[in-house]
């Protein structure tokens, strides 16, 4: 045990590029983190707004506004895309989780799912509100 | 604790000590989200814009103020959770663990920033009187 040397390993993003080849499966997995962790700006972006809502009128008027401004808009919009997707590649790990749909052609399906499922529930999302 | 023997005792914890504990939180989070995220994405994107009065009023009521509760509580408890998992993946040593106490404590200060906002929403109409209180003379 006391000639590995620990601490100084080499973690996981440093195959990417020279040694690793980006498949679907492996970018829908990124792109769970990625949505997953960047959520929280827009969560501390509601919670301003719910604060401010508590506080009155006057901060009220200044979170409402620079969430819906066209700044805002764009992006609680790419937001919304996030959280939609994150939830469908959940759900995909919830299915992965009961040894479903893990052979290659399905779970590449599933990616595609993920994708495509977030593009069009955020359409609707912003046609139904 | 003395009738269970050292082996048993760490059978199924693994490296962590605490085994399958994380995953398993963070699916029991996932499943009550996928729902909740739903409920959410269609209460607080309408009520978002509405006039000060309004938009109070709304979450006067109690469907989207348990609504939004419950998603500042397990969704923030998810990524107190999920945020470790990706710190712990690409940071090591000294950094890893201030990244990982940074996360959680901002996970938990906009947990508590959003759910004391909501009960307080939600809970105003019932103390505050609609009326000014007139006592008799």
């Amino acid at each position: 045990m006391a000639d590995i040397p620990r601490g100084n390993r080499p973690l996981s993003p440093y195959m990417l590029g020279p040694y690793y080849r980006i498949q679907l499966t492996s970018l829908t997995s990124i792109l769970t983190r990625i949505t997953g962790n960047a959520l929280i700006v827009t969560t501390a972006l509601i919670a301003w707004w719910f604060a401010a809502l508590v506080s009155g009128p006057e901060a009220y008027a200044t979170a409402n506004g620079v969430i819906t401004s066209w700044f805002g808009d764009l992006v609680m919009t790419l937001s919304l895309l996030g959280l939609w997707y994150h939830t469908l590649a959940g759900i995909r790990h919830l299915i992965w989780d009961n040894l479903a749909m893990l052979e290659v052609p399905k779970a590449e399906m599933l990616g595609w799912a993920c994708l495509g499922g977030s593009v069009v529930l955020t359409l609707l999302t912003i046609i139904i509100l | 604790m003395h009738f269970i023997t050292d082996r048993k005792r760490a059978t199924g914890l693994g490296a962590s000590g605490s085994g399958t504990t994380r995953h398993w939180r963070l699916t029991v989070t996932s499943v009550a989200l996928v729902a909740l995220v739903v409920f959410f994405v269609f209460s607080f994107g309408f009520a978002l814009g509405m006039p000060y009065e309004e938009a109070a009023a709304f979450y006067g009521r109690p469907f989207p103020a348990i609504v939004a509760l419950l998603t500042f509580v397990v969704g923030m408890y998810h990524f107190r959770l999920g945020s470790q998992v990706m710190i712990e993946d690409y940071a090591g040593g000294a950094t890893r663990h201030w990244l990982v106490i940074g996360a959680i404590c901002l996970a938990y200060l906009l947990l508590a920033i959003g759910a004391f906002s909501v009960i307080a929403l939600a809970v105003r109409p019932l103390i505050v009187p609609a009326a000014p209180l007139v006592l008799p003379a």
